[in-house]
């Protein structure tokens, strides 16, 4: 049996939750589908300190907030995958591994995942010294040594945040500038802690039941050896999780969703908001705005497609 | 539904309260700061009505017995560990759904 909403919202980050409290608040029946974590990217964030209106916060707290705040507006929240979606005459069929939904409209809110080394080693060893979150797992390393990856801004702050409890930072880049803005390279380039490993690239993570090192290739010359670390974390990048939307609506070449200003797709009754869609700015506030955005233009089609006689 | 608070267990109590319990015991290891433990820990409180007396769930606060999560090679929370005759028998590293946290459950508890 399927479930019948007006709106069915996937994903739970701010763009999500916004939508949410758009959608419950025109009294439109309305369901946000989960998978994992409520706040998505930002649940990780030790600090938001650039959310109008909210000097600064920890992300977990920040999302919780926007939840209870569209919860008690009316929102559903159910905790499942999405694997699929279907049109099927005016109304869209969200597929879950937990049952169907039935949807007027949908707004797609599933946010961005970052990217992985794709190298041996990485998936066996992730959470057992691999780790793409330096502010969640830094302290268990405390007084050794790990590898950073990556030259942006994600990759400094973090290494940062690992800085203050490891003895060394390994930042491994494979280019021979960063990236990242000026500030905080000044900073990197200032901290003992930081040693800088260039135009180098991860090809293997080493270990048995804990990382143990990392197998570096130096692209200039191709030459290996192997970095003994205790951990490894990464940081190079996030894509769009929108895999599972491919051959309904257009996408850019990275996969995100192409949206005009009212954020709806070429599909009719399908909407998309934040990291997941084109030319997102990749801020909370910007998220939160395009849910707000989509929950309105969604409650227009809505009224328009599905008028009360 | 009434919510049963999984017992705070530290390095000196681990032994006594987990490895020489008679019932296999699920032990989530959390701290403070973590955003996603702070998801998991209603799951974990949920999951110890529904299972009562077949299982104990404690947890153990890896800021303060940091020996115990050393011994365990804790290098990322949540991390659950399910521990049957003072033996580590299933474990379950970061958020999942409550689902997936019974499946691991389960099958610890038929091993």
């Amino acid at each position: 049996m399927d479930e019948d909403y007006d709106i069915v919202i996937v994903g739970g980050g701010p763009a999500g939750l916004a939508a949410g409290l758009y959608g419950a608040r025109a009294r439109r029946r309305t369901v946000l589908l989960e998978k994992g974590v409520i706040g998505g990217q930002i649940s990780l964030s030790e600090r938001v300190e650039n959310y109008p209106g909210v000097e600064a916060i920890g992300g977990f707290d920040l999302a919780q907030t926007m939840l209870r705040q569209a919860e008690n507006s009316g929102l559903e929240t159910h905790y499942k995958a999405v694997l699929g979606l279907e049109q099927t005459d005016d109304l869209w069929r969200v597929k879950t591994n937990d049952g169907d939904y039935r949807a007027k409209a949908v707004i797609i809110t599933s946010g961005a995942d970052y990217n992985r080394l794709d190298v041996p080693g990485e998936e066996r060893l992730t959470g057992r010294g691999v780790s793409y979150c330096a502010t969640c797992d830094a302290p268990f390393f405390a007084g050794q040594e790990v590898a950073v990856v990556g030259g942006g801004d994600s990759a400094l702050d973090e290494g940062m945040f690992a800085a203050r409890h490891v003895a060394k930072v390994h930042l491994v880049h494979r280019r021979e500038e960063l990236r990242a803005s000026r500030i905080l390279q000044e900073r990197v380039f200032a901290d003992p802690k930081f040693e800088f490993v260039w135009n180098t690239v991860i090809t293997e993570v080493l270990g048995e039941e804990q990382v143990a090192g990392v197998r570096l290739l130096h692209l200039p010359t191709r030459e290996e050896r192997v970095l003994p670390v205790a951990g490894v974390f990464v940081f190079i990048g996030h894509h769009p999780n929108t895999t599972y939307l491919r051959s309904l609506v257009s996408m850019d070449e990275g996969g995100h969703i192409v949206v005009n200003e009212w954020m709806e797709t070429d599909a009719p009754g399908l909407f998309a908001a934040g990291d997941a869609r084109q030319n997102s700015a990749r801020q909370v506030v910007t998220a939160a705005g395009d849910g707000a955005t989509a929950a309105v233009a969604a409650e227009r089609y809505i009224s328009d497609r599905f008028p009360v006689e | 539904m009434t919510m049963t608070k999984p017992k705070e267990v530290t390095d000196a109590q681990f032994e006594a309260e987990v490895l020489k319990s008679e019932t296999p015991v699920l032990v989530d290891f959390w701290a403070p700061w973590c955003g996603p433990c702070r998801m998991v820990a209603p799951l974990v409180e949920e999951l110890a009505d529904e299972y009562g007396p077949k299982m104990k769930f404690v947890k153990v606060n890896t800021d303060e017995s940091f020996n115990t999560a050393a011994s365990y090679g804790i290098r990322s929370i949540p991390t659950l560990i399910v521990f049957k005759g003072g033996q580590p028998v299933g474990q379950i590293i970061g958020f999942r759904p409550k689902n997936d946290l019974k499946r691991v459950i389960d099958q610890a508890l038929a091993s």
